[in-house]
């Protein structure tokens, strides 16, 4: 490519003033960026991949600033630009998308009036033509209704449609450049294919420069021409996609690709090539008491939620009742078994499910209707109130999804993991209670000398350890994990899942493995069933569902999955 | 949003039973003889019998509860003591005295802190954002009474810029013909602009102490809300599409910000309407407020019923307003009717 | 999860070395902030300052705050009368000193009678929901219908004029914004990962409320008591002032200032000036504390 760069970026370095001093968020980094060309930055959180572009538009916080390099667009030299000029650059010649589409909306205004005010901004129609240029636009990013939608507030958009929003006001002035920082997290996993292949089309059409940045290597793989692979604050390689994929160079690439999970790869392969092969797991101690006969039996299962109605306001004005019915059904009438030293996974989208199906059979709410049997003895018939005082409770825990969230903040690591054995464990005394919170500790890979720490002080990774110290404690049959990596890197991400194998293989438990990261799923789970809408789509051996699905809808998901192996 | 307007109506109604309920309450069901409060200190035990029977004293709670209620809904709040009118008649001649003054106070109040916690928001840690904070911690310290005696010692004592706290208008001046009540508009449309500037000088004092007092939540509220609407994402998409400062801190942020403001008005004018009082004391103001507290001295015991309960209601009006007026800036909480 | 502002990343964001337990770790943080953050550490020596007068203050004064000598009436400050005397020929410097005792009892008595009613009320309402949090709800709305100075006068004209009675009526007058913070706490609370974990871990609803949930909640509480010890005071103030609650000879600082108010349009201004500055020293101080304990306590909150 021997045209000048659409966005050069030479050498820069971004610091930020904070409370402790000055941070280097970004150091040293070159990047460019051709004409027409789609290029992938990744990284795990903190490698500054976000802050660069940041930089590049000039919108860094007030705490930020460019400290050294420069950042050159179009042949502007964006550091010494003026203010005035920056904000002709944005949204006409670059502009970007970001994560969270409803909350980058203004709440109290309609969706067309945001794009009219862009559009008016950057004089890109006569003041009479703005609103029918608006509607266009929102037609181009294929909104249904666009007339209609153009009067309505992001409130009442799903979370798919607000993204489409987003991509109109950043498209509306015909850019030649989309930045565009993590644009799916957090959407469905086939809600985000719609939307990149949006993007997508949308910037080829036109002939644009698309910068991905994103943490989702499968992502980049798909959709981008080059990667760049930025680690704290560094770019450590640079490549075509192919050659990044297939022939990595960095170490650190290579670790993310192990890391990644993905079809074919064991969860030993996940794990950086020096690790030490783990010391052989000590027998699986029987079951305590062991039944005979699965684990689990979940029977019908049905959990009816009252739909929220303003009924009673409609009734007093004699309006007639709503045509839907009174109550929602979260669950409807599922049924599956888990066997003892078994790893079920259980996967669907948003809202099928999954989540009250898991805190059901935790005991945490009651079903509206069904049996949970546990061990031969219907837990289902006691109230969830009273359940947790009973001695059952100790033989069903759960890992929870967000580290920060699931641990108290004001009690330290070791107060955390010694709480179900202070309220439910055999053992009595300070002491023995502490030795068995550092067994524990040691189990999980945690250090001992953080068990003092408070939550604040730990990493993600190691509150997700102190999470399943907490969970083990009791020595449980049933281990439900709860999304338990979704929040975390992907070389954290790697090693607990490495964990959660080796625990369960040496102390005998069963995992019910609730996700919607079906790569996950394939790597750490013995079966998988399938959820949608409240019901159970298709179960089966995981190798069989995953790979010759008899459902639609599981063919469906599948295909929605960026896969990280490079297709040429 | 009809709708909403009138389930917005319905809401402030167990609102109204309850203040009606617990000024029932405050008054009968009291510790003591209920009797003899109404009769006065200085009743002889005939009177506070003849009390009794005349208010209905000796039934049953229902039954005076009933009456009560009955009462209220022609508008009888009994009469007073000293004076021999009905409570009714007196509160309504003399709000108007009240309003003029409280709303004065809170339009000075709310130009200056408006601005004052939009400009620290979007200048951090300079000059203004200090002494914003320093104005919101200060103001909310002063006692509201304290403020208006300062006024007085420094503009009419020492510099004689102030007229004497005696009232609405000097002595030389007769009131205008009466149509709102409010001297400023009636003077204005009798087109008396002496009386008018009368009035202003007199009212310059004790709006600027109740101004004082309820500028420092506003500032306060504002300026965090502000600080944390420009923070949010919605405003950092607005920065990258290019929009102007003007119209990301006014048309973007702003109106986002002023939510919370609107909810802490509810707050403002509960703060405001006790301040109300004191300062009429102070500023010897003819308004409902200096009317309780010369009950009070005296003992006269239905004039301050009538004003609690006054003050109550009009209390549930205002937030009546408020509730709307949010409703109006905020389509989320409309469509949810 | 925002980069802008501190790329932090995988590894551990403070690396604080082992704190024996909770409560040290707490000091030390407090530490750290005073030194930080000189107007907190002015606060907590001026609250240090107002303690010793309350606690001491009859015994170090060098007049009876009661005697009246009716010769030295209406004195401005003199080197025997540092803040002159009232028209009863009382030291005025002894009485703002001694009214510091009041005024501090008063303020502490109702914050901890509206926190024991309106934080537990509203902390169980939050926690449980459903009827408790209908009910504590009813009654928090009944109350804010009032103007709260105007409903804090009708209780008291009410119940007579003592100082049990304004500590009544102040705790009353503040419960909904009490029940409202805590049930608020509590609610944001009740659904938190860490809850159902104590859940899973066996514990009782009970213990969940006050050993988890509400070690959780004491920091906000304990800023929230310090900004309404301040209005404790302006609210008893007032009240005195109009002639509700404290009764003369007693010295306090609003009904002082009632005394002085006549005055100061005549000239004597030390008679309501300095009982009116202790009272916004008072005040000023209590909610300084307030912000720097909020400091302490949640630094993320900063205003």
């Amino acid at each position: 490519m021997t045209a000048l760069p659409l966005l050069d970026i030479r050498d820069l370095t971004v610091e930020f003033s904070t409370r402790r001093g000055t941070v280097r968020a970004v150091e040293h980094v070159d990047i460019a960026i051709a004409k027409g060309e789609t290029v992938g930055i990744v990284g795990e959180s903190g490698s500054g991949k976000s802050v660069t572009s940041y930089a590049a538009m000039r919108i860094l916080d007030r705490a930020g600033r460019i400290a050294d390099g420069s950042v050159t667009f179009t042949g502007i030299d964006v550091r010494q630009a003026s203010e005035s000029d920056m904000r002709a650059l944005r949204g006409r010649e670059m502009s970007m998308i970001f994560q969270n589409p409803r909350a980058a909306l203004n709440p109290i205004r309609k969706v067309g009036r945001q794009i009219v005010d862009v559009l008016r901004q950057h004089a890109q129609a006569d003041a009479s033509r703005l609103g029918e240029k608006a509607i266009e636009i929102l037609e181009q990013v294929r909104i249904a209704r666009p007339r209609e939608r153009y009067h309505a507030y992001p409130f009442e958009l799903s979370g798919g449609m607000c993204q489409r929003v987003v991509i109109a006001l950043a498209l509306a002035c015909r850019p030649q450049l989309l930045i565009a920082d993590e644009p799916t997290t957090g959407l469905d996993v086939t809600t985000q294919k719609t939307v990149m292949e949006l993007i997508v089309e949308l910037t080829r059409q036109r002939g644009m420069s698309t910068i991905l940045i994103t943490h989702d290597l499968g992502l980049a793989a798909t959709y981008c021409d080059r990667i760049v692979v930025m680690e704290k604050g560094r770019v450590v390689e640079s490549n075509v996609a192919k050659a990044v994929f297939t022939a990595p160079e960095h170490p650190y690439t290579r670790k993310l690709m192990r890391a990644t999970p993905r079809p074919g790869a064991s969860l030993r392969e996940l794990l950086p090539e020096d690790t030490a092969p783990p010391a052989a797991a000590p027998a699986a101690p029987n079951g305590n008491g062991s039944h005979g006969g699965p684990l689990l039996v979940v029977e019908k299962l049905v959990k009816e939620y009252p739909r929220k109605g303003n009924n009673a306001l409609g009734k007093l004005f004699g309006r007639s009742p709503p045509t839907e019915p009174e109550t929602f059904r979260a669950v409807d009438g599922i049924s599956f078994t888990i066997d003892r030293g078994e790893s079920v996974g259980l996967v669907g989208e948003s809202g099928c499910g999954k989540s009250t199906t898991s805190t059901m059979v935790m005991r945490l709410i009651d079903q509206t209707d069904g049996a949970i049997v546990f061990n031969g003895e219907d837990i289902g018939a006691i109230p969830a109130k009273q359940f947790a005082r009973l001695p059952q409770r100790k033989r069903i825990q759960m890992v929870f999804q967000d580290p920060t969230d699931s641990l108290n903040p004001r009690f330290t690591a070791a107060r955390a993991i010694a709480d179900p054995i202070l309220r439910l464990g055999d053992i009595k005394g300070r002491n023995a209670v502490r030795a068995r919170c550092e067994d524990l500790a040691r189990r999980v890979g945690l250090p001992i000398d953080l068990l003092d720490r408070f939550p604040h002080q730990l990493s993600g990774g190691q509150k997700a350890r102190v999470g399943i110290a907490r969970a083990i404690a009791l020595d449980p049959d049933l281990v439900i994990l709860d999304e338990p990596t979704a929040a975390l890197d992907v070389s954290v991400q790697a090693v607990v899942l490495n964990l959660l194998q080796e625990l369960k293989e040496s102390l005998g438990m069963s995992y019910l493995f609730v996700s919607h990261d079906l790569n996950v799923v394939r790597l750490l789970c013995d079966r998988v069933i399938v959820m949608q809408a409240g019901r159970i789509v298709e179960q089966g051996p995981t190798e069989q569902v995953l790979f010759a699905p008899a459902a639609d809808y599981t063919r469906e998901l599948l295909t929605a999955i960026p896969h990280p192996s490079f297709h040429a | 949003m009809l709708m909403m307007f009138l389930k917005r109506m319905l809401m402030a109604v167990p609102s109204l039973i309850g203040v009606v309920i617990v000024t029932f309450l405050l008054t009968r069901a009291l510790p003591g003889d209920p009797a003899a409060y109404f009769a006065g200190p200085a009743a002889s035990q005939e009177a506070i019998e003849q009390i009794r029977v005349k208010l209905g004293l000796d039934k049953p709670l229902i039954v005076q509860f009933g009456n009560y209620v009955n009462d209220l809904a022609h508008g009888d709040l009994g009469n007073s003591l000293t004076t021999g009118q009905p409570v009714g008649k007196e509160i309504k001649s003399r709000l108007p005295a009240s309003a003029e003054l409280t709303l004065l106070g809170l339009i000075v109040s709310m130009l200056v802190a408006v601005p004052l916690g939009i400009l620290a928001a979007t200048r951090p840690g300079s000059l203004i954002d200090h002494a914003c904070r320093v104005i919101s911690t200060a103001g909310v310290s002063l006692p509201v009474f304290f403020t208006g005696l300062i006024l007085v010692y420094v503009f009419y004592y020492l510099l004689g810029w102030a007229p004497a706290p005696l009232g609405r208008l000097d002595v030389f001046f007769s009131p205008p013909p009466h149509v709102t009540g409010f001297y400023l508009v009636d003077s204005l449309i009798a087109g008396d602009g002496e009386v008018f500037f009368a009035s202003l000088k007199q009212l310059v004092l004790p709006a600027l102490t109740l101004g004082i007092f309820s500028l420092a939540p506003i500032a306060r509220m504002t300026r965090a809300s502000m600080l944390a609407v420009l923070g949010s994402d919605f405003v950092r998409t607005a920065r990258a599409s290019g929009l102007t400062p003007y119209t990301v801190i006014i048309t973007y942020a702003f109106r986002n910000a002023m939510l919370p403001v609107v909810t802490t008005l509810g707050m403002v004018f509960s703060f405001l309407l006790g301040a109300n009082v004191l300062v009429e004391k102070v500023f010897a103001w003819p308004g409902i407020g200096s009317y309780a507290v010369e009950a009070l001295i005296a003992s006269d015991f239905a004039p301050v019923q009538g004003f609690v309960l006054t003050m109550a209601i009009m209390y549930v009006l205002l937030n009546l307003i408020i509730d709307v007026l949010y409703g109006v800036i905020d389509p989320r909480v409309r469509m949810d009717a | 999860m925002s980069e802008l502002t501190l790329p932090n990343g995988g590894a551990p964001p403070e690396a604080a070395p082992r704190r024996s337990s909770g409560f040290m770790a707490t000091l030390r943080h407090a530490r750290y902030i005073i030194s930080d953050n000189p107007v907190t550490g002015f606060s907590f020596a001026l609250f240090t300052i107002i303690f010793i007068a309350a606690l001491f203050g009859p015994y170090i004064v060098p007049y009876d705050p009661l005697a009246s000598d009716t010769v030295a009436a209406l004195k401005g400050p003199s080197a025997a009368h540092w803040f002159g005397t009232d028209q009863l020929g009382r030291d005025v410097f002894s009485r703002v000193v001694v009214a510091t005792r009041l005024d501090f009892i008063i303020a502490i008595a109702s914050v901890a009678l509206v926190f024991l009613m309106g934080g537990l009320a509203g902390i169980a309402g939050g926690f449980f929901g459903g009827w408790t949090d209908r009910i504590v709800g009813r009654i928090a709305d009944t109350i804010m219908a009032f103007p709260l100075f105007v409903l804090a006068m009708g209780i008291v004209a009410a119940l007579g004029n003592t100082v049990q009675n304004i500590i009544i009526a102040t705790a009353i007058v503040n419960f909904p914004l009490y029940a409202r913070v805590a049930r608020a706490e509590a609610n944001v609370r009740r659904e938190a990962g860490f809850v159902l974990a104590a859940r899973l871990s066996g514990n009782s609803d009970m213990r969940i409320l006050l050993g988890h949930i509400l070690p959780n909640i004491m920091p906000i509480m304990v800023v929230q008591m310090s900004l309404t010890m301040g209005y404790a005071i302006l609210n008893a103030a007032g009240l005195s002032f109009i002639g509700l609650g404290v009764r003369p000879p007693t010295a306090e600082w609003g009904i002082m200032v009632a005394d002085g108010a006549a005055f100061m349009v005549s000239g004597e201004w030390w008679i309501a000036l300095f009982p009116g500055a202790a009272l916004m020293v008072a005040v000023f101080c209590f909610n300084l504390l307030g912000d720097g304990l909020r400091d302490i306590v949640d630094p993320q909150r900063r205003t």
